[in-house]
């Protein structure tokens, strides 16, 4: 499906999350991710499915101020 | 208190700016403006507030300069190598501007005493290079109802969020522990651009300034991620989590956490 992933338009053969996660090899606890603004939890990225035109953004964290 | 001949001539493109004028410079004279860290972002986020003539900066950090930060934290000369960076920054912030007060503290920002210190202030800025004291500020700040502009570097990316207690998205709201420890690299791991750590932290010193005059749209209920690699800036909308464990209807949270420092990393 066609899905808007940081900004960018990508295609994937994924319904879920958490298949995102998989197919970017991304380490879940590296990342907050919202769906069409919405900040979905950890313990929900299996049951959150997408569809058509979904906008996802993942934000990795970013650490050093030093 | 009013201005002298001098102060007025010093401040006088501030003071034409409508949206300034001299009650504005008057507003930034009398505020206070805590600095965590003295480091990249800590660095060009005190020298602009000094040049703009807060009157209060309060600067914490408990390390000394090394011959490797000077590539980016611009208030340390080659001079002070070994010298504490809070000292160094004073001097210089006061060598720019005679008229700030500068506040140091040499020691490290704990949850023993992160409340007492933050409630002295205005504005906080998260000039810090983890995240347990990313998050022990965000905490702190949420507690004492103190406006923060957090901000993050690395390689050549940079992110700020301005976060105002009870009306805007906390960090918390988007992450809401620190990662495992290690699994994320510090600028000391892997490297940064040391021109990113000035347009990240000259983007918070604007905020505080904002926030002080209470002018513009302060960059709440949105995080501002810069890629320095494309010269992009995107913003990402966000919004306060209702399942925040800070701010959320039904916080735990109610006390500071000293999580467990991640290793230090050999210079
Ligand atoms: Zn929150």
């Amino acid at each position: 499906m066609q899905l808007t992933i940081n900004g960018k338009v990508e295609n994937l053969d994924v319904s879920t999350v958490m298949d995102v996660l998989k197919a970017k090899d991304i380490d879940p606890q590296l990342v907050a991710i919202e769906v069409n603004t919405q900040m979905i939890d950890q313990e929900n990225l299996e049951t959150t499915s997408l569809k058509e035109d979904d906008k996802l953004e993942f934000l990795f964290f970013m650490g050093g101020g030093a | 208190m009013s201005f002298t001949e001098e102060q007025i001539t010093r401040y006088s493109r501030h003071i034409l700016l409508p949206e300034v004028g001299g009650k504005g410079q008057k507003k930034l004279s009398q505020a206070k403006v805590f600095v965590v860290g003295a480091g990249g972002l800590g660095c060009p986020v005190a020298y602009y507030l000094g040049a703009a003539g807060i009157g209060t900066i309060g600067l914490i950090d408990s390390d000394v300069v090394d011959l490797s930060n000077l590539q980016r934290q611009v208030l340390h000369h080659t001079p002070d190598v070994g010298r504490s960076k809070t000292q160094s920054a004073k001097e210089k912030i006061q060598a720019l501007n005679p008229d700030v007060q500068v506040n140091t503290y040499e020691e490290r920002l704990t949850a023993q005493n992160a409340r007492e210190i933050i409630r002295q202030y205005d504005v906080v800025i998260d000039g810090v290079d983890n995240f347990p004291a990313k998050f022990l500020i965000n905490d702190a700040c949420y507690m004492e109802n103190k406006p923060l502009v957090h901000g993050g570097i690395l390689r050549f990316e940079g992110r700020v969020m301005t976060i105002v207690p009870n009306e805007s998205a906390c960090y918390r709201c988007i992450f809401k522990n620190p990662p495992p420890a290690g699994v994320v690299p510090t600028c000391q791991e892997a490297g940064i651009i040391g021109v990113v750590a000035g347009i990240i932290g000259t983007v918070q010193a604007t905020e505080a300034v904002k926030l002080i005059l209470k002018i513009g749209q302060p960059l709440t209920n949105r995080l501002l991620d810069f890629d320095a690699r494309t010269t992009t800036f995107r913003e990402i909308r966000v919004k306060r989590n209702p399942t925040c464990a800070l701010c959320g209807p039904e916080a735990t949270l109610t006390e500071l956490i000293d999580y467990d420092e991640p290793e230090a990393c050999a210079l």
